[in-house]
């Protein structure tokens, strides 16, 4: 009876999955997708756990209760800023599993063939993503440090650490009683996680993180495989391709191939290219004249950045957008889909702030707009909005799709110093004359607008 | 067919299926959604379920199933939960206040 069951408990699941994704096209559905994606999730688990195999529950509830004990805190503790982390330390959890779950497969049953083949897989591509997912974390925790780290030969280490375990992963489908090279294979694919993400710099973070999702998923479907469990490959490939769109979008808005993120190390490169450059003339302004020509203005396009997550500036941001709003002044926000640490990192940082949604605008939509705003507003943005990418043909970003901020009317731009951005690169736009800069903590110079729109309304 | 090639059909067909779903989701909530496919491939704890709660667990693949089911729960339950902790922050414009 049960055993009958558990296959229609599973295909509800899958479909509870695909729905949670469809909904997710969309803010007024999205909450309905999680709903669903959560009742899936205890379907494959109660339905799992009714199964004629599983006859020892003591330590899966243990298991459940310290996961839970865990989990929960992370979901409520962790700040919107550390999104990224935590992301990556469940990428790291999620492909450990998969990891163990093959290891402990082999050593019980020794499988042969296809089995063996699937296994070595998910075990390759589970224990290299927990890795690389706690390398990424400690970047984005600053635990490590966030510069790419490179030396002579990494390439070839790294392709011969990989080389060494897939030619392992082989010999053991051919020859699974060989029992002494699964270690080796483990401790590979371990160093192989860790030396992926060493060369990887705090800009390339997001493509990094959306692969490391595409991996955990894979090896939950390569289990799928291994365990002949139709669900597992079903929710396994749809993480899988979520995973890789997301990575192959993320490229795509930086102008860069896979290869060139995962090898390329981006910004030591070009750190010393253009070091020496003579000091050239900008114009900087004070927060009341700021103010000013903010209140003055009809449109304002303001376009943040990592550095806005940073100073924490958010919360004031939209305090400045309220004040605007009020005296009439059409204000929107420009997304470049590679600002932040992760994919959507800046929309989910303004939502928090309860700046309206349908106040984020994308790249494409609103870069035809920059010739009539008034005023571009870029705060801790810098390579997303530099003019050298679209004119320079020799510059190291070129060709990368940029928000269009130097066609506006007046460009103010919220900065600490005059150092180059997080790729070394110099940006034009601060030296056009129709550039303000505005020197200081994003966070603090967002307040002193915010006072000096204020008392503008008194008076 | 036997079942290794049903199992590859029912990958590539799910595959295509998730990108033609993902391409989609708009970039708005490309955050939100790399936390709920983060949640979902938790699905890994049904296989260690299977590993820890079998009638023929060594001791080994009891201790590495029981280490898979903290993991992996720890994946789900922030996942879901930090997901829906971000989609109740997106507010439309006129919405209601509190």
């Amino acid at each position: 009876m049960i055993e009958t069951i558990f296959p229609i408990l599973y295909i509800l699941a899958a479909a509870g999955f695909i729905f949670a994704i469809k909904w997710m096209n969309s803010p007024t559905t999205a909450r309905r997708g999680v709903v669903v994606g959560e009742v899936g999730m205890l379907l494959a688990v109660v339905g799992t756990l009714l199964r004629y195999e599983v006859v020892n529950y003591e330590w899966i509830l243990i298991a459940f209760f310290v996961g839970s004990a865990i989990g929960v805190p992370i979901a409520y503790i962790m700040p919107m800023t550390a999104v990224p982390q935590r992301t990556a330390f469940s990428h790291a959890c999620g492909a450990l599993a998969a990891a163990l779950i093959g290891t402990a497969e082999y050593y019980s049953h020794t499988p042969h063939g296809f089995v063996m083949a699937a296994l070595a897989l998910e075990t390759l591509l589970g224990f290299l993503t927990c890795t690389a997912s706690l390398m990424a974390f400690g970047k984005l925790q600053e635990i490590l440090p966030g510069r790419p780290f490179t030396y002579p030969g990494q390439n070839f280490v790294n392709l011969g650490v990989f080389g060494a375990a897939v030619a392992i992963a082989v010999t053991l489908v051919f020859a699974p009683e060989k029992m002494w090279l699964f270690p080796i294979f483990i401790a590979l694919s371990l160093v192989f996680g860790l030396l992926l993400i060493i060369p990887i710099g705090g800009a390339d973070m997001p493509t990094v993180i959306a692969l490391l999702n595409s991996y955990a998923g894979l090896s939950a479907s390569a289990m799928g495989f291994a365990l002949d469990n139709k669900l597992l490959i079903v929710a396994g490939a749809l993480d899988g391709s979520s995973g890789f769109i997301l990575s192959v979008i993320m490229c795509r808005a930086m102008n860069r191939s896979f290869t060139n993120v995962l090898f390329g190390a981006f910004g030591a490169i070009q750190s010393s290219a253009k070091e020496t450059k003579e000091e050239r003339p900008v114009r900087s302004a004070s927060a009341e004249e700021a103010a000013e020509i903010l209140d003055a203005a009809r449109s304002v396009v303001i376009i943040p950045g990592y550095g806005m997550a940073v100073a924490q500036a958010q919360h004031k941001l939209r305090e400045m957008y309220d004040v605007l709003t009020r005296h009439g002044v059409d204000v929107r926000f420009a997304i470049h889909p590679v600002a932040g640490r992760m994919p959507g990192h800046m929309n989910v940082l303004l939502a928090e702030a309860d700046v309206p949604y349908d106040r984020l605008v994308e790249m494409e939509e609103i870069n035809g707009d920059f010739s009539r705003t008034d005023v571009a507003l870029v705060i801790g943005a810098n390579d997303v909005v530099n003019p050298a990418a679209q004119t320079d043909k020799t510059s190291p970003i070129a060709g990368m799709p940029i928000l269009r901020a130097h066609e506006a009317q007046t460009v103010m731009v919220i900065k600490r110093g005059m150092s180059p951005g997080f790729a070394g690169i110099p940006n034009d736009l601060y030296y056009m004359d129709k550039t303000l800069m505005l020197f200081g903590d994003a966070k603090s110079f967002v307040t002193n607008i915010v006072k000096e729109l204020g008392t503008a309304t008194a008076s | 067919m036997n079942k290794y090639e049903i199992a590859i059909w029912i990958f590539m067909l799910a595959a295509f299926l998730g990108f033609e779903l993902i391409r989609r989701v708009s970039p708005l909530l490309h955050t939100p959604l790399m936390s709920l496919t983060n949640a979902i491939s938790a699905i890994a704890v049904v296989g260690a379920i299977l590993i820890t709660g079998a009638k023929d667990a060594t001791p080994l693949s009891k201790t590495l199933g029981f280490i898979a089911v903290v993991a992996s729960t720890v994946n789900l339950v922030s996942g879901y939960l930090i997901t829906d902790r971000m989609l109740k922050m997106f507010k439309k414009r006129g919405g209601e206040k509190k």
